[in-house]
C-alpha cells in the first residue's frame, strides 16, 4: 500500500509501509486485517520501503513533529492523516542515579511508561496505532484479549475515537484494572480462565463479528507501536543507542519490537550502529521464555501462570521464540524472579526514584538487580530499564508490604510523640539492615 | 456422535468455508490424517515437511492445549471439541 498524504500541512508525505510479510516464509499479503500467514501460520509483519525512509526522514523532521509517538509516523503503519493522537508517547527517560548507586551501576536510565497517556501503560502506544489503522480499514467495533492494561487502553482510546468496544479479560484481574476499563463504558467480557484461555477464545471469535481485535487480526499494526519505545530512547539519549536494555517479557512482542526499532534507525542512518544487549524479565510463576533460555532450548513449552505479576502472565507467549533468539544473539540474558522479589522491586524503584510501577515493572527492576548481582550487566554499560505500567492499578500487590500512616490527634504533642516513634522505628529498621 | 473441529479462518477455504466440521478419529494425529483425506491440502498447512505439527499452530482439546496432554497422541472421544488456533495472537 502506498498513499500520499500531507505532513504538518506543509509537505507531501508518502506512507512507507507497503505490505504484510510473513516473518517465517516471506510470503507477502495486502495490508489488511490479517495476522498469520496462510501458508505456514507464521506471524505477519509490516514491510517498509527503507530506501524511501532514508531519503525522506531525518533527525530534524522527527524533532519537528508532534510531542507524541506520531513524530515517528513514517515508521508506523498508517496511510492517512487521520491518525489518533491522544498524546501517547514521549514519556520521560529518567537518569536513575540513586537506583544506579544502590545497584552498583554507573549509568542507568528508566524509560517511564508508568506515565504514558492516556491510560498509564505502554499499551497506549500499540493501541493508538492499532485503532488508527482499524479506522482506515473500516472497522467500527474494536476488541482485545487483555491482562488489564490493554483493556484500559483499548476502551479509552476507542471512546476518544468514537469506536464501539468489547474487551475480554480474565475474571480475576486486579480491581483497578477492571474499574479502569469499565469507566469508559465498553462491553467487558470477564472470562473464567487465565489469559491464555481468554486469548484462545478471542482467536476463535476474531473473525465472526467483523470486529478489529487489536492483538489478533490487527496484531501486525498494533505491535509496531512498541517500536516507538526504541525510537524514543535513541532520541532521548541524544541520538545514541544504549549498551544494554532490560524489559519485561509477556508475549515477547514488546521486546522484539524495541529491537526492531533500534535496527530500523540504524538501517536508515538515524543513529550510529552499536551492539546492544537485550535482557528480559519474567516472574517465576510464569516464566516459559526464561526456562527455555536457561535450558538452552529453541522452543517454548507453555506453562500455567501462577504469579502476582498478572499483566505479564502469558503462559503461551506468541513471540517467545523470537525473544529467545534476540537475547541469545545479543549476548543478553532472560531471568525470572519470585513474587517476593517483584514486590521488593516495586518498592526499590519507588524509594530510590519516586516511580510507582506495577508488578511488571517490579519484575523488571528485580531482574535488573539480579543480573547486576550476577555480574551479567557491566557497571560501565549504559543501561535502560523499561517500566511499562503504573502501580496505582495493582495496589493489591503491595498491600501489607508497605508502611502505614501514623494516625495522630490535631495536637502538637501528639505529632511530636508520633515523630519520635517513627524515628525509633527507622533506627530499628536501619539496624536490622546493617546486622 | 463425532468430534467437532473448529477451523481457523486461514483454513476455512479447505473445508468449504465452514467454521466447524465433524470428524471421527482416535487421536489428534489421526484427526489430521482424517482431515487430509476429506479435505486434501489441509495437512500441508498444519504440518511441516517432517509431518510434525507446525510450531505456529496450536491444538486444543475441550479448551486444553494438547501440549499439556499427550501432544499429537492425545486421545479423542465422541463428543469432544478440538479447536485449531494460530499460535500468533495476544500479548
Amino acid at each position: 500500500m502506498t498513499a500520499t498524504v500531507s505532513l504538518n500541512n506543509t509537505q507531501n508525505f508518502t506512507a512507507a509501509f507497503e505490505a504484510l510479510k510473513c516473518k517465517e516464509c516471506g510470503a507477502e499479503y495486502e495490508a489488511k486485517a490479517i495476522h498469520v500467514c496462510e501458508l505456514c501460520f507464521g506471524p505477519l509483519e509490516v514491510k517498509y520501503d527503507y530506501e524511501k525512509l532514508k531519503q525522506t526522514v531525518s533527525r530534524e523532521t522527527i524533532e519537528a513533529g508532534p510531542n507524541s509517538i506520531w513524530r515517528y509516523r513514517a515508521f508506523l503503519p498508517v496511510a492517512t492523516d487521520n491518525y489518533i493522537d491522544v498524546g501517547t508517547g514521549m514519556t520521560p527517560l529518567l537518569e536513575a542515579n540513586r537506583l544506579a548507586r544502590r545497584l552498583g551501576l554507573k549509568k542507568l536510565y528508566i524509560k517511564n511508561d508508568a506515565v504514558n497517556m492516556p491510560t498509564l501503560s505502554f499499551k497506549d502506544r500499540v493501541v493508538s496505532v492499532a485503532l488508527s489503522r482499524a479506522r482506515e480499514l473500516g472497522f467500527t467495533t474494536v476488541s482485545c484479549a487483555s491482562t488489564g492494561n490493554l483493556a484500559n487502553s483499548t476502551a479509552a482510546i476507542a471512546a476518544h475515537a468514537g469506536l464501539d468496544c468489547c474487551v475480554f479479560i480474565p475474571s480475576d484481574l486486579e480491581a483497578g484494572k477492571v474499574l479502569g476499563t469499565l469507566i469508559y463504558n465498553p462491553t467487558v467480557m470477564a472470562v473464567h480462565g487465565n489469559y491464555d484461555q481468554v486469548n484462545r477464545l478471542c482467536s476463535e471469535v476474531a473473525n465472526t463479528h467483523g470486529w478489529g481485535f487489536v492483538n489478533i487480526n490487527l496484531r501486525p499494526y498494533y505491535s509496531e507501536g512498541s517500536k516507538t519505545l526504541g525510537y524514543e530512547v535513541i532520541e532521548q539519549l541524544g541520538w545514541q543507542l544504549p549498551d544494554h536494555i532490560v524489559a519485561p517479557l509477556a508475549s515477547g512482542s514488546l521486546y522484539t519490537k524495541i529491537y526492531k526499532g533500534f535496527r530500523e534507525f540504524v538501517e536508515v542512518g538515524l543513529v550510529e550502529d552499536k551492539h546492544v544487549r537485550f535482557s528480559g524479565a519474567q516472574a517465576e510463576g510464569c516464566s516459559p521464555i526464561a526456562s527455555a533460555f536457561r535450558e538452552n532450548r529453541d522452543f517454548i513449552s507453555p506453562v500455567k501462570p501462577n504469579t502476582i505479576a498478572k499483566s505479564i502472565a502469558i503462559g503461551n507467549p506468541a513471540d517467545g521464540i523470537y525473544a529467545l533468539d534476540i537475547a541469545k544473539k545479543t549476548n543478553g540474558n532472560i531471568e525470572s524472579v519470585t513474587d517476593a522479589e517483584v514486590v521488593e522491586g516495586i518498592k526499590l524503584l519507588a524509594e530510590t526514584e519516586g516511580i510507582f510501577t506495577e508488578t511488571a515493572g517490579g519484575t523488571t527492576i528485580a531482574t535488573l538487580k539480579k543480573l547486576v548481582e550476577a555480574g551479567k550487566i557491566d557497571p560501565e554499560e549504559v543501561t535502560v530499564a523499561y517500566i511499562t505500567g503504573n502501580g496505582l492499578k495493582t495496589q493489591e500487590a503491595v498491600q501489607g508490604y508497605i508502611g502505614e500512616p501514623l494516625t495522630i490527634e490535631p495536637k502538637l504533642d501528639s505529632f511530636e510523640r508520633a515523630l519520635e516513634r517513627s524515628r525509633t522505628l527507622d533506627r530499628l529498621e536501619w539496624q536490622q539492615v546493617l546486622v | 456422535m463425532a468430534i467437532k473441529v473448529l477451523i481457523p479462518t486461514p483454513l476455512q477455504k479447505f473445508v468449504g468455508d465452514q467454521a466447524a466440521i465433524d470428524c471421527d478419529a482416535g487421536t489428534i494425529a489421526q484427526l489430521v490424517d482424517e482431515l487430509e483425506s476429506k479435505h486434501p491440502g489441509i495437512k500441508a498447512r498444519l504440518c511441516d515437511d517432517s509431518g510434525k505439527l507446525r510450531r505456529f499452530v496450536n491444538f486444543y482439546l475441550n479448551s486444553e492445549d494438547i501440549r499439556f496432554m499427550e501432544n499429537e497422541e492425545t486421545a479423542l472421544n465422541d463428543g469432544d471439541e478440538v479447536s485449531i488456533v494460530p499460535a500468533i495472537a495476544g500479548g
